[in-house]
C-alpha cells in the first residue's frame, strides 16, 4: 500500500537503528502515548533493536481501556432498554462492565449491532425508525469529529432516533495530569500521530516548556518510531526540550481547522473520569446545549447501579505507565484475550494484549 | 483506535468520496476535509477522511531516511 510500505524499508531502519545507538549515550525513558504506537513497537520487535539506554514505556492512548467502569456500566445499561439498538465499535464488545459486557448483554438479547463508522450507526437509525439508536462515542480527538460530523449529518437529514452516548476523552489534559502527578520520570514524549492530525502539535507546547520534555509526533509504521525516537535522542543529548513533527506526511502544526471547528461546534469539554488516573478536568467531551437532543445520557433514563472493579486486575497502574503486564498476577493465567479480566487485554490496542500477542511479560 | 490508513480519492460526490484503499474501493466521507481532491490521498478512520495526505512531505521524509541510511552505510 502507497505510503506504508515505504515506511517499513529494513535497509533504512537499519540506519535509523545504527544512527540512534551512535546517538545515545544518556540513560532515557521515553513514554509511547498512543495504543496504536504500543501495537507497532511491538509488532516489528522495536524495543529489541534500541540500544540498553533507552527505556520505553506504554502510556495510557487506547480509548477503550481507559473507559471507566461506571462508563462501560451506562452502555451496557442503555443496551437492555426496549427498543434500543446499541451501535458500537467491536473493541467494546468484550470489554466487561462491573457486572456483565456489551457481547454477554447481546447474547441474552439485547440488540447490540458492530459497526466500522458512525455513518454507518445512522444508516441503522434511518433504516429502523420505531427504534432509538446509541452510538457508543468512544475515542479520542481522532474520533470526536467523526461522531461530531455524524450529528450534523442527523441534523441534515433529519433523522431524530440517533442519540450518542459521548464518552470521548481529551489527550492533553490527561498527559498534564501524568506529568503532574511526578509519578513516571520521563525524558521524552512519543505524541499520537492521529491525535495530532486533528489538533496539530501546539497543543503539546507545554509538555516541553512546563517540565522541559521533548515531544515529537509519530506516524504508526516502524520506520516512522524509529525516526522519532532518533528525534527525541537528538533532543535529549543535546539538553533541547521541543516539539517536533517526524510524522510530517500525516500531521500539520496547526492541525485539521474544520474537523476541530465541528467538534467545537457540537461538543463541549467536561471532566471525564479515567479508568486508573480518576476524574481528569476539561478532558472529556459532552454534547453542548444545541444539540442535547443526540445525548443518550439525557435522553434515557438509566441507572447502572453500584460500579465494582476487578480484584486483582493492574490496569489501572499499566495506564500509568508505573507497572508493565508483566507485574500483573493474572496475566496470561487467568487473563487472556480469550477470557479478559481487564480492558488492557480486550482491545488490540490494549498493553497487556501486546505483550500477550508479541510474548513478552511470560515467566520463564 | 487511533488507526488511520491512505486512501486514494477516486470520485467526489458532495461531501462524499469513493476511494481506494489497497485495492478496495469503498464510500468515505469527507466532512472533515472539504478541500479534498480526486487523486489526493486522505488518512481513513473509522470511514472519514481525516487529514490530506502531504505526498510531498512523504517524499522528503523518505530523502531523509535514504541519507541516513547511506551515511551509516558508508561509516561501516
Amino acid at each position: 500500500m502507497k505510503f506504508v510500505s515505504e515506511f517499513r524499508r529494513s535497509e533504512l531502519a537499519k540506519g535509523l537503528i545504527s544512527q540512534i545507538h551512535r546517538r545515545s549515550k544518556t540513560p532515557v525513558r521515553f513514554m509511547e502515548f498512543c495504543g496504536g504506537h504500543t501495537v507497532t513497537i511491538f509488532r516489528y520487535g522495536i524495543r529489541h533493536v534500541l540500544p540498553k539506554t533507552i527505556d520505553m514505556v506504554s502510556g495510557p492512548g487506547c480509548p477503550i481501556c481507559v473507559t471507566a467502569n461506571a462508563d462501560l456500566d451506562k452502555a451496557i445499561a442503555l443496551a437492555q432498554i426496549p427498543d434500543v439498538i446499541i451501535a458500537t465499535f467491536g473493541d467494546m464488545l468484550k470489554v466487561p462492565g462491573s457486572h456483565s459486557s456489551l457481547q454477554e448483554v447481546k447474547a441474552d438479547g439485547a440488540d447490540v449491532h458492530t459497526v466500522y463508522s458512525a455513518m454507518d450507526a445512522l444508516k441503522i437509525a434511518e433504516d429502523n425508525p420505531t427504534k432509538h439508536v446509541v452510538f457508543i462515542g468512544i475515542g479520542f480527538e481522532t474520533t470526536a469529529p467523526t461522531i461530531a460530523a455524524s450529528i450534523l449529518q442527523a441534523e441534515e437529514r433529519r433523522i431524530r432516533n440517533y442519540y450518542v452516548l459521548s464518552l470521548h476523552k481529551l489527550c492533553p489534559p490527561v498527559i498534564r495530569a501524568l506529568l503532574a502527578s511526578g509519578e513516571v520520570k520521563l525524558h521524552g514524549l512519543i505524541c499520537p500521530g492521529h491525535v495530532s492530525a486533528i489538533i496539530g502539535s501546539h497543543p503539546w507546547e507545554f509538555i516541553a516548556q512546563d517540565y522541559s520534555i521533548p515531544c515529537v509526533v509519530s506516524g504508526f509504521e516502524p520506520l516512522d518510531i524509529l525516526q522519532c525516537v532518533d528525534m527525541l535522542v537528538a533532543q535529549t543529548e543535546s539538553g533541547e526540550s521541543r516539539v517536533k513533527i517526524a510524522y510530517r506526511r500525516g500531521v500539520r502544526p496547526e492541525g485539521n481547522q474544520q474537523a476541530l471547528k465541528l467538534m467545537e461546534q457540537v461538543f463541549e469539554p467536561c471532566p471525564a473520569q479515567w479508568r486508573g488516573i480518576g476524574e481528569v478536568p476539561d478532558s472529556g467531551l459532552k454534547l453542548g446545549k444545541k444539540y442535547q437532543c443526540y445525548d443518550a445520557e439525557l435522553a434515557f433514563d438509566i441507572d447502572p447501579g453500584p460500579t465494582y472493579e476487578p480484584t486483582g486486575c493492574i490496569c489501572g497502574d499499566i495506564l500509568r505507565g508505573v507497572k508493565t503486564p508483566a507485574d500483573c498476577r493474572l496475566f496470561s493465567k487467568t487473563c487472556t484475550p480469550q477470557y479478559p479480566v481487564g480492558p488492557c487485554m480486550v482491545s488490540s490496542e490494549g498493553n497487556c494484549s501486546a505483550y500477550y500477542l508479541y510474548g513478552e511479560g511470560f515467566e520463564g | 483506535m487511533c488507526l488511520a490508513i491512505p486512501a486514494l480519492i477516486k470520485l467526489i460526490e458532495d461531501k462524499e468520496a469513493e476511494a481506494e484503499i489497497g485495492g478496495l474501493t469503498r464510500r468515505i466521507s469527507l466532512w472533515l476535509t472539504p478541500e479534498a481532491k480526486v487523486g489526493d490521498y486522505v488518512l481513513l478512520h473509522t470511514g472519514y477522511a481525516i487529514n490530506i495526505l502531504d505526498q510531498e512531505e512523504a517524499e522528503e521524509t523518505l530523502k531523509l531516511l535514504e541519507e541516513i541510511a547511506r551515511l551509516t552505510e558508508e561509516e561501516s
